[in-house]
């Protein structure tokens, strides 16, 4: 297991978050940090999985995703994931594995076990506030757009149809921008659903479970979705994604 | 306006049962588009702010004014796009539409039970039941407290979107405490349920004010649940 060193500026990339699949394709946690702790009398190891703040300060994407949003999703919703997560494992076959290995083990193909919630919640959150950067928005460039071009006809055509997969997912969930079968694609899943049980490879995702907006935009998802293309998306993480994704084709 | 759902459902069966060009019922296409049914939003009974501090007045008037009139909208949408497909003989199009209606449908059923479900205090909001539902919850449950205990234990782990259920199984003649996901009404998990009691647990209903903490809200909204109403509808239902 490989943990990158993440960097205290907040503009840097980092690249904790990316899903990484070994050589036989079983994912490789690169992602949340864990914390062996090992206590003194009999041996026991156990591992706890810590909540990551995210890579920028809380009032980094003022005005346009408030502080207070972030003291809330990312204070107590993310925090409780991990809690939660943390107490449903301890002592369990689960308990030391990596986080992407306890969200597929407890997706049970589709039949979920009670950890699957918060274990591909913690992740979901994770890959979600590396998804965005302060001054993010406008639009990627090189082999991404490209591609995007590519697969979408044009970059407009694939934002239409990313913020409409975004703002027609019922109740809870999330969209999400793949590389799968070697080219984009576009999905909606509902509550904690997401690419590492699915097929294809994570490359961007939005929060629209309303606790991710309600109390910047009210009911007003579409234009949660506008502004989070316009303002928050980090194309530079996507992009370093996709280069990921590619490694492993 | 019970009089205008039950005007809408005999059309819509007419229109269901003629096939486009039947003039059977004595129907034209002409009259059956005519008398397709557009819903409304339903007005409450109680002003935005009588509810406090159970539930804010801000959140009352954005549930009912935007998320319910959106489902309502949206329900008028796919209803008209239904009724064309069924014209048509759009079977494709007939089958694709069941979600939207599902949801949007669901939404405005739900709610407009939820509005009924809700109270000021000093209309009697948190009294609790008496008479034969009184009786019944007793009998099912133990005690008001422990349906109570139940329906909130229920609604905090309900993951995602939905709502919780006091419901009366008309079939078996017994109360059960039920949840549905996102919109699905309380017949989805089973034909012979009716609805007494719902609690609406999508984060609409109650972030504003209590955030992330759901058991708050439903330890709070039991104050103001109206009993009268549903003992109305649970004597009416198993009778």
């Amino acid at each position: 297991m490989e943990l990158l060193a993440t960097s205290a500026t907040t503009t840097s990339l980092h690249y904790a978050f990316l899903p990484r699949k070994g050589l036989f394709g079983t994912p490789v946690s690169a992602g949340t940090e864990r914390r062996c702790v090992r206590k003194v009398g009999p041996v026991k190891i156990s591992a706890k999985f810590e909540l990551k703040p995210p890579p920028y300060p809380t009032n980094a994407l003022e005005p346009v995703m408030s502080e207070k949003t972030f003291e809330f999703h990312w204070g107590k919703h993310h925090r409780a994931y991990v809690d939660n997560l943390n107490k449903q494992i301890a002592g369990t076959d689960l308990d030391g594995k990596s986080l992407e290995d306890v969200v597929v083990i407890t997706y049970n193909k589709g039949d979920p076990l009670p950890p699957f919630n918060n274990a591909a919640q913690v992740w979901n959150h994770d890959f979600f506030w590396e998804s965005m950067k302060p001054g993010g928005g406008g639009a990627p460039s090189g082999e991404l757009l490209q591609l995007i071009e590519r697969d979408f006809g044009s970059f407009q055509k694939f934002s239409d149809e990313f913020k409409a997969a975004a703002a027609t997912q019922f109740g809870s969930g999330w969209a999400w921008l793949l590389f799968k079968d070697n080219k984009l694609a576009i999905v909606k899943t509902p509550n904690a659903v997401n690419p590492l049980v699915l097929e294809g490879y994570p490359l961007l995702t939005i929060d629209v479970w309303e606790h991710a907006y309600y109390l910047d935009f009210q009911n007003r998802r579409p234009d949660y979705i506008s502004v989070f293309m316009e303002k928050l998306v980090s194309w530079d993480a996507v992009s370093k994604r996709l280069e990921q994704a590619k490694l492993l084709v | 306006m019970a009089m205008r759902s039950l005007l809408s459902r005999k059309t819509l069966t007419s229109v269901l049962l003629s096939g486009p060009k039947s003039m059977g019922l004595g129907l034209t296409a002409a009259q059956s588009h005519r008398s397709l049914q557009t819903f409304t939003l339903p007005d409450l009974s109680y002003d935005y702010g009588a509810l406090e501090p159970a539930i804010s007045g801000e959140i009352m008037l954005l549930h009912h004014q935007k998320h319910h009139q959106t489902y309502i909208t949206n329900y008028n949408k796919a209803l008209e796009q239904l009724h064309d497909a069924m014209e048509k003989g759009d079977s494709s199009t007939v089958v694709k539409l069941q979600s939207a209606i599902k949801f949007n449908g669901g939404g405005h059923v739900n709610h407009s039970i939820f509005w009924k479900n809700l109270t000021p205090i000093r209309e009697g909001g948190g009294e609790p039941p008496k008479g034969s539902l009184g009786w019944a919850i007793d009998t099912h449950f133990g005690s008001l407290e422990a349906l109570i205990h139940k329906m909130n234990a229920e609604g905090a782990a309900l993951q995602g979107s939905g709502w919780v259920w006091l419901g009366l199984d008309k079939e078996l003649k017994r109360l059960v405490v039920e949840t549905t996901a996102n919109q699905d009404p309380l017949v989805t998990k089973g034909p012979s349920l009716v609805p007494l009691v719902g609690i609406d647990v999508w984060e609409h209903a109650y972030y504003l004010q209590y955030k992330n903490v759901r058991p708050d809200y439903l330890k709070n909204i039991w104050k103001v649940i109206n009993w009268k109403y549903a003992s109305e509808v649970y004597e009416k239902e198993s009778s």
